[in-house]
């Protein structure tokens, strides 16, 4: 179970509809229980740093990742995963995002079709290197 | 020694141990010697003919290796060495209708 916090949710949302349609990215961080629970606190946006086209690709930098692991430790918290938007495509992840999909990683894909966000689902590798959905909750701590 | 540290997606097998020490002379040597305390490691970081995979971003301090002397960039008893993932993705290459 992955559950996003309501800012977090929003954070990543936002982004994607304004990238648009171009592929957003950037890392979420937060915390896990024992039972791999994991919820999603906070978001750290960041550039697609693909050159070409950015439409069907994403890339984030080696320099932005040592930013990632820096705030996790500043916060005290988890690097718990990756999102990225598919302009006008399904929330599903492709051949390419499975090859280059990391171990342990939450990969949460946003689908928006002509600026409209239609939905956001998420995936994790599982030990033969395949993705498994894992379920999401949208939730407000207010 | 060296200090190596593991990303987070790799900490699962290393025990969740964030850094490693390690003793070696150079970058390539470092990373082999870490496979051989943590075989599980082994696919995630080196390629078939040993050497280290090439979409594996290996950093001393804030300099990419590739900018130095690649694997054969020496190592000290102070350097800290960063193990960063290539972060990459994207959708299919011919655009399937959402509806």
């Amino acid at each position: 179970m992955l559950v996003i916090e309501t800012d977090a949710h929003h954070k990543m949302i936002e982004d994607a509809v304004n990238s648009f349609p171009d592929e957003c990215c950037g890392f979420m961080l937060g915390e896990e229980d024992k039972d791999e629970n994991r919820t999603i606190t906070e978001i750290l946006v960041v550039d697609n740093s693909k050159e070409g086209d950015r439409t069907r690709r994403f890339e984030i930098s080696p320099k932005d990742y040592l930013r990632a692991e820096q705030l996790a430790v500043d916060k005290n918290l988890t690097l718990l995963g990756i999102y990225h938007s598919h302009p006008n495509h399904p929330a599903i992840p492709s051949e390419h995002d499975r090859k280059a999909a990391q171990p342990f990683f939450s990969y949460v894909i946003i689908s928006v079709l002509n600026n409209e966000f239609v939905a956001l689902r998420s995936w994790r590798l599982n030990d033969l290197e395949q993705f498994d959905e894992e379920s999401v909750k949208n939730f407000s701590f207010t | 020694m060296a200090t190596v540290i593991i990303p987070t997606p790799l900490r699962k097998f290393t025990n969740n141990t964030t850094r490693l020490q390690v003793n070696a002379g150079n970058v390539g040597d470092t990373i082999r010697e870490i496979t051989i305390n943590f075989p599980d490691l082994k696919k995630h970081l080196l390629d078939e003919e040993g050497g280290v995979r090439s979409f594996l971003n290996i950093f001393i301090g804030n300099d990419d290796i590739r900018d130095l002397q690649n694997e054969k960039t020496p190592v000290k008893d102070d350097t800290i060495i960063s193990i960063v993932p290539a972060i990459a993705g994207g959708k299919e290459n011919s655009s399937s209708p959402l509806k």
